[in-house]
C-alpha cells in the first residue's frame, strides 16, 4: 500500500505540485490522470525520489521513504520514464539492470534466471540479445516493463507508457501492466492521456489540474462535468458494450 | 539454468573480445621491444630480458624502451579509461579528456609549475626537460583539469546543452587554455618557452619509472573504482531520472567520476604531455566490439588505449628512424579524421 500524504514541489518559484495527498492498495491500478502541465510527471517523480519534494512524505506499508538509501528506495518503487535514453544495451543487460537494487558484485543465477523468467513470460525470448535501439516503440516499453517488474517492487510508477504506441500496442502494454499488478500484488501509478484506456485497465482515477489534486474517484464518478472542469471538453460518458467510454465532442 | 546457459553464451563472446585485446597488447609489448633505431633481433630482447644487467642491448631494453613501453600502456589506458567514463556520465559520446578541453587546462596547469613556479628545468639532452618538482606539476595540472572538469559538470546541468553545445564549449575552454599557456610561454625565457614547445607535443620518452609508478598507480586506483561501479554506469545509460530509480546515487557518482577522470589524465598529462584523441578513439571501438555494456567496456576501453598508444608509439620510432617522431602528433594526426567521423555519422547526438 502507497500513501502520498501532502507532497509539494517546485522549479524555483514555480510550482509544480502542491499538496497532493491520495493512498492506494496492493494489487490496485491507478490512473493519474489530467492536461499537460498538471504536475502528473513531477508527481510520480517526486514519488520515487527522483525528484526530492520540497514537503511531503511517501509511505510504503506504513513506512517513510523519506529517509531511505537510493537502493532500499529502488527496492520498493520502480519508475518507468516517459522517454526511456535506450543506449546500445541487448534488452537482457537491459532488463537484467533491474535487478541492480539487488546486485552487489556480480548478477547471479538468481538474477539471471529471474529475467530469462520475466522474458519467457512476456513472450519476447526472440529479442533477448538484439540491441535495444533496434527495437520499435512498443517492444522497447515491454522491455521498460520487464525490467521493472524484475526490480520486484511494491509500487510500479509508469509514466506515459504508451506514448507513442499504435492502439494494438497500448491495449497490449496495458493488459500486461493490469495482469501483473493482480498476479504480483503491485500497486501501478500510471500517467496516461488516453481516458478509455485509463476506464478500461484501471480501477481509480487520480486528476490533477494546475499542479493540484482535483479529485480521486472510481470508473462510476468520471462525467461530463468532471470532463469540463478538468480538461476544458465537452464530453459525454456512454455505456459501449457494457463499459463506460467517453466521447469527445 | 536454461536461461543462464543462455546468456553465459551471449557474454562468453564479449569475454574472447577482452582476451584477444589482452594477446594483442602483449604482441604489441613485444614489437615494440624489437623496434627502434638500435636493431636488436628477438633473441637479442630475449637475452635482455632474461639475462639483466648484461651489455648494451640490456641497457636499452630495459632503460629505454621498457619504460616507453611501460609508460605507453599506462598513459594510454588512462586517457582512454578517462574518455569511456566522461562519455557515460555525461551522455555525450563525443567527450574525451582532450575534445572537451580536460587536458589542455592540465597542460596549462603543468606549464605554469614549470615556468612560473620553476618545477622544470632544463636537462642535459638537447631540448628535452627534465621535471624536478613532479608532485608540484602533477597537482597544479590536477588543477587545471579541474577547472575545466567544474566548468563541463556546470554546462552539463543546462537541461538545455546539448551534445553538441558541450564539445563547443570545450573547444572554447581548450582555446582559453591555450591562449593562457601561450600568454606565459610569452614571457619565459627561451631555452624554457622550447622546452615547453617540445612538451606540448605529447612523448612517451620522458617519464622515468618513478613517475610511470604513479601514472600506473593511479590508473589502477581509478580503474578499480570505475569497475566497482560498472552496473551504475550501466544504469546511467539509460538516463539519469532511471538510474536514480535504479538506486544509483547519480548526483555524487557523476562529479565524483569526472574528478577522477581528471585526476588520472591530468597526472599523465603532466608527465608525458598532450596526447589527443585516444581517450575518445578507444571506447568507439570497444562499443563496437562489446557493446554498450560498461562492464566489458571498461577494461576494454583500458586495453585497447594502451595498445593503440603502443602501436602509435611504435610508429614514431619507426617511421622517420633514428628520428623520433613525436606521438601526440601521430595520435592526433590519425584520430582527428575518426573524430570528424563520429561528428558526421551521429550528428553529435548520444
Amino acid at each position: 500500500m502507497i500513501e502520498v500524504r501532502g507532497l509539494s514541489f517546485s522549479y524555483g518559484h514555480r510550482n509544480a505540485i502542491h499538496d497532493i495527498s491520495f493512498s492506494a492498495g496492493d494489487g490496485e491500478v491507478v490512473a493519474i490522470l489530467g492536461n499537460n502541465g498538471a504536475g502528473k510527471s513531477t508527481l510520480v517523480k517526486c514519488i520515487d525520489r527522483i525528484r526530492i519534494p520540497c514537503s511531503g512524505d511517501v509511505l510504503i506499508d506504513g513506512v517513510s521513504t523519506g529517509s531511505m538509501s537510493r537502493r532500499a528506495l529502488a527496492r520498493l518503487i520502480s519508475y518507468t520514464a516517459q522517454r526511456s535514453e535506450c543506449g546500445g544495451m541487448s534488452v537482457f543487460d537491459s532488463i537484467l539492470l533491474g535487478r541492480r537494487p539487488y546486485i552487489r558484485w556480480g548478477a547471479g543465477d538468481e538474477d539471471i534466471g529471474m529475467c530469462a523468467s520475466v522474458i519467457r513470460s512476456m513472450g519476447i525470448e526472440d529479442l533477448q540479445f538484439r540491441c535495444l535501439d533496434e527495437l520499435s516503440g512498443g517492444e522497447q516499453q515491454k522491455v521498460m516493463l520487464a525490467r521493472a517488474l524484475v526490480q520486484e517492487p511494491r509500487v510500479m510508477l509508469l509514466d506515459e507508457p504508451t506514448s507513442s504506441l499504435d492502439p494494438g500496442s497500448q491495449y497490449e502494454m496495458m493488459a500486461l501492466v493490469r495482469k501483473a499488478a493482480e498476479e504480483r500484488g503491485i500497486t501501478v501509478l500510471a500517467v496516461l492521456h488516453d481516458l478509455n484506456l485509463a476506464l478500461r485497465f484501471c480501477d481509480r482515477f487520480f486528476f490533477m489540474k494546475g499542479g493540484t489534486g482535483y479529485g480521486f474517484c472510481s470508473g462510476s464518478d468520471i462525467d461530463s462535468n468532471l470532463m469540463k472542469d478538468v480538461y476544458g471538453i465537452d464530453a459525454e460518458v456512454v455505456m459501449i458494450g457494457g463499459r463506460r467510454s467517453i466521447l469527445i465532442d | 539454468m536454461e536461461g543462464k546457459g543462455t546468456y553465459s553464451g551471449y557474454l562468453r563472446h564479449k569475454w574472447i573480445v577482452l582476451m584477444i585485446l589482452l594477446l594483442i597488447l602483449l604482441a604489441m609489448g613485444v614489437l615494440s621491444l624489437s623496434a627502434g633505431s638500435a636493431a636488436l633481433s628477438p633473441g637479442d630482447v630475449l637475452r635482455a630480458l632474461f639475462m639483466k644487467g648484461r651489455g648494451q642491448e640490456s641497457m636499452i631494453v630495459w632503460n629505454i624502451r621498457m619504460p616507453r613501453i611501460a609508460a605507453a600502456a599506462a598513459v594510454g589506458a588512462a586517457l582512454s579509461l578517462s574518455g569511456c567514463i566522461m562519455q557515460n556520465v555525461l551522455r555525450n559520446p563525443l567527450a574525451s579528456s582532450s575534445t572537451l578541453g580536460v587536458s589542455q587546462g592540465a597542460s596549462f596547469g603543468a606549464a605554469s609549475a614549470i615556468i612560473l613556479l620553476g618545477a622544470g628545468s632544463q636537462g642535459g639532452s638537447g631540448f628535452i626537460p627534465s621535471i624536478s618538482e613532479p608532485y608540484m606539476v602533477s597537482l597544479c595540472a590536477f588543477a587545471g583539469g579541474m577547472i575545466t572538469t567544474a566548468v563541463i559538470l556546470a554546462i552539463s546541468r543546462f537541461r538545455s546543452s546539448s551534445p553538441s553545445v558541450m564539445v563547443l564549449a570545450g573547444v572554447a575552454v581548450s582555446s582559453m587554455f591555450s591562449g593562457a599557456t601561450t600568454l606565459i610561454q610569452y614571457f619565459a625565457d627561451d631555452t624554457m618557452v622550447a622546452s615547453i614547445v617540445y612538451w606540448t607535443f605529447g612523448s612517451l620518452s620522458r617519464a622515468s619509472w618513478r613517475e610511470i609508478g604513479a601514472i600506473a598507480a593511479l590508473s589502477a586506483a581509478a580503474f578499480i573504482f570505475f569497475m566497482l561501479n560498472r552496473w551504475n554506469y550501466n544504469a546511467i545509460e539509460s538516463g539519469r531520472h532511471s538510474a536514480k530509480s535504479l538506486g544509483v546515487n547519480v548526483d555524487l557518482l557523476v562529479p565524483l567520476s569526472l574528478a577522477v577522470c581528471a585526476l588520472i589524465t591530468s597526472v599523465a598529462v603532466a608527465f608525458t604531455g598532450c596526447i589527443g584523441f585516444i581517450g575518445l578513439i578507444a571506447p568507439h571501438i570497444m562499443k563496437r566490439a562489446v557493446g554498450n555494456d560498461w562492464r566489458f567496456l571498461i577494461p576494454g576501453s583500458a586495453l585497447c588505449g594502451a595498445a593503440l598508444l603502443l602501436a602509435a608509439d611504435i610508429a614514431c620510432r619507426t617511421a622517420a628512424a633514428p628520428v623520433v617522431l613525436p606521438v601526440g602528433a601521430i595520435t592526433s594526426f590519425v584520430g582527428a579524421p575518426l573524430f570528424l567521423y563520429l561528428v558526421i555519422r551521429k550528428g553529435g547526438k548520444p
